[in-house]
């Protein structure tokens, strides 16, 4: 069966025309991978600390039912109202419903991946819903009329000037205006309306605690406080695996993420929600999505531990010279690509292939996450379930065939050797893709077996 | 001592300088070296590509070449990592277990076991150093920029034993150089683009020679370097800890 849709490979070629770009886009995701370093060498037990994170997720993977539960009895005594969502269309219907009985048509919204997963925006705005991304990245690209590229820096992709461009166009800034400082005070001055405006705000939730019914949201710009604490009703949408057992763990968390994320010790707000004020109501969102599918699939389910840093993608080389959109899917880079073909193995079935397999992803998780190792195994299920290009399977049985006899693999080597040096148009054309930007080897005089048979029997 | 010695396809067809300098290099040290004949490849191309399923010939093959050698060793730090994770034979469980707990890769061969102290080697040259993913961070070959722990480098060690050598820094240490297998083809566009900046790091520290564990990876280098005109070669470190 061969996949129809433009997959990571072409998206990455279009964003290769423009070498001048992806040389910026790798230097600015190397710049923060580098403060990682640095950040992170400041802590000698940072190994330990992995190694914590990565057990208590364990923990809260194996009783994930118990946990929840807990949180939830937790939670409702608490004061907040749970809902729980099988899947995206679930999670946007209860989001929805919640808005209409408060009778509003405007929402401010904070960072939430979870939503990007579950298209709420485009859904919400096909219902007549105007959302507001208040978190400034985000912003930046729902003006734009795109999906984030990254999951902690959402614009990424996008230059000073061009983010000028969009002001210029959508806020009334004058041209050309390219300074950081001046267009972060434009953002700040249009969200304050926002956010003195919307009776309604949601969030995302990075961790919530199963002991105490409480959850925390991080953020650098103090976004979702003021939408959530200037907002009558507080709505916060949540993955299922986002669950730590108990207060103490968070501590282990907040310092893994922040410093994985962006090399900074802390994030600038860290802030706790354990009930709503006087007369606001807080609703918590519990949205499974696919996520006890992948619980159930042995070789996958610890990629639940994710808590979404973002480090994988800024070591990622192919992801840094590749841009997040050609992952074409919410979350990119090396984490996303074993997440998407739990959602549609068909859509997805290039993305565990965009890959070197170079391991640095597993080693930068702050969560021990086996990302490569998930990659290859991917890998081996889509080609077992059909998914692979038919000239692929061709090509590979070919290769098996040869490489599983002495004697053909000998000629086939002979053959190859003299077609390079004889015929050099046969392989050193435009069909053969290694040839576009690199020469073929100079074919030597003999093999090392026809050396080794010569010289040492 | 017996050592059956692997030398990867690609290495036999194109590369046999490599896989010559191993031999002498293993023998110069005082080790019985045996090559097998009938090797061919260890089938991480399919393996790798997901056809993990096909490599059932190369599995056996590997396992009739290579039983009963006191250690295997290979110039690819590649190869090796897969036949560690990945040999497999539901026939003869117990001599793939056997294999993939025997087979090194050449310079932690050269460090861990023989525990090389010095060399007889002279390269009187600007040298940059690839570190191969799989094997530096498959094999441990070399401490990774991503973990905080004491750092070291098991080519750099035996690389410093090389009179007259010059080792250059690079700006990313550690980073990829974009060939991983089939990947090199299916991705050709990200796949270039890494090689290219992997090759300019080495060349805009001065680098006359760019070495490294792995072949493959130097390969793709070298087919950058080529294109580009450039004067810049590639060897294999068993050339250079080999070299006179
Ligand atoms: S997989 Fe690990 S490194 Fe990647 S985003 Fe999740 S926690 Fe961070």
């Amino acid at each position: 069966m061969d996949v129809a849709t433009k997959d990571h490979a072409e998206l990455a070629e279009i964003f290769n025309r423009d070498e001048e770009r992806v040389d910026w886009h790798d230097e600015t995701l190397w710049w923060i991978r580098a403060k990682r370093d640095k950040s992170v060498h400041q802590l000698p037990e940072w190994e330990a600390l992995r190694e914590a994170a990565s057990n208590i997720k364990f923990n809260v993977l194996s009783n994930l039912n118990t946990y929840l539960e807990q949180f939830e009895a937790a939670a409702k005594a608490n004061g907040i109202i749970i809902h729980w969502a099988a899947d995206a269309q679930e999670h946007n219907e209860i989001v929805h419903r919640l808005l209409t009985e408060n009778k509003v048509t405007q929402m401010v919204k904070s960072k939430s991946m979870l939503t990007e997963e579950c298209h709420l925006n485009d859904y919400l705005a096909t219902h007549g819903i105007e959302v507001i991304d208040s978190d400034l990245g985000e912003r930046i690209v729902q003006l734009a009329g795109e999906a984030p590229s990254h999951i902690v820096l959402p614009c990424i992709h996008k230059k000073k000037e061009e983010i000028g461009d969009l002001f210029h166009m959508y806020l009334g800034t004058p041209s050309n205006m390219s300074d950081p400082q001046f267009l972060t005070e434009t953002a700040r001055g249009s969200l304050r309306e926002t956010f003195l405006t919307r009776k309604v705000a949601l969030t995302g939730v990075n961790f919530a605690i199963a002991e105490t019914g409480e959850f925390v949201v991080c953020t650098n710009e103090g976004n979702a406080d003021m939408g959530a604490h200037l907002a009558d009703v507080h709505i916060a949408c949540m993955g299922i695996e986002k669950l730590i057992p108990n207060r103490e763990h968070l501590g282990v968390f907040l310092r893994l993420l922040t410093r994985s994320a962006t090399g900074q010790p802390i994030t600038t707000y860290s802030s706790h929600f354990s009930k709503p004020r006087a007369g606001q109501q807080m609703h918590i969102v519990l949205v499974d999505n696919g996520r006890s599918v992948q619980l159930g699939r042995e070789d996958f389910r610890n990629s639940l531990k994710c808590i979404r840093c973002g480090a994988c993608m800024n070591t990622c080389p192919v992801y840094r010279r590749s841009g997040g959109h050609s992952y074409h899917t919410a979350v990119a880079g090396p984490i996303g690509s074993i997440l998407a073909p739990n959602l549609d193995m068909k859509k997805y079935a290039d993305l565990p292939f965009a890959s070197t397999l170079c391991g640095s992803c597993s080693n930068v998780c702050p969560v021990k996450i086996d990302i490569h190792d998930q990659l290859y195994k991917w890998r081996q299920v889509l080609v077992k379930e059909g998914y692979a290009p038919t000239s692929k399977k061709i090509a590979m049985q070919v290769m098996a065939t040869t490489l599983a006899s002495p004697t053909l693999y000998h000629a086939a080597g002979k053959m190859g050797r003299a077609t390079i040096k004889y015929a050099p148009f046969a392989v050193n054309n435009k069909l053969n893709a290694w040839y576009k930007e690199r020469d073929m080897p100079t074919p030597p005089k003999e093999s090392f077996g026809e050396w080794y048979a010569k010289n040492k029997k | 001592m017996r050592v059956g010695l692997f030398v990867p396809c690609y290495v036999d067809q194109f590369y046999p300088g490599a896989a010559i300098a191993t031999l002498q290099l293993l023998e110069k040290l005082g080790v019985e070296v045996v090559y097998p004949k009938n090797q061919t490849c260890c089938g991480q191309p399919m393996a790798n590509s997901g056809f993990e399923h096909l490599t059932g010939g190369c599995n056996r093959l590997f396992i009739d070449n290579f039983s009963g050698f006191d250690y295997i060793v290979s110039p690819s730090g590649s190869c090796v990592l897969h036949i560690r994770e990945h040999l497999h034979d539901d026939k003869r469980p117990g001599e793939a277990k056997e294999i993939s707990h025997k087979v090194w890769e050449l310079t932690s061969f050269l460090t861990d076991v023989l525990k090389v102290q010095s060399l007889q080697a002279r390269f009187p040259h600007k040298v940059g150093v690839h570190q191969s993913c799989h094997g530096q961070r498959g094999l441990h070959l070399s401490s990774m920029t991503e973990l905080v722990a004491p750092s070291f480098s098991k080519p750099g060690s035996l690389l410093n034993m090389v009179k007259d050598l010059e080792l250059i820094e690079l700006e990313r240490k550690d980073e990829c150089c974009g060939f991983g297998g089939t990947f090199c083809v299916v991705e050709e566009a990200v796949s270039s683009k890494m090689g290219k900046d992997r090759v300019a790091d080495h060349l805009k520290h001065g680098a006359e020679y760019i070495t490294g564990a792995d072949m493959s990876c130097l390969m793709h280098m070298e087919g950058i370097l080529k294109r580009q005109g450039s004067k810049v070669r590639v060897l294999h470190i068993a050339e250079i800890l080999n070299a006179e």
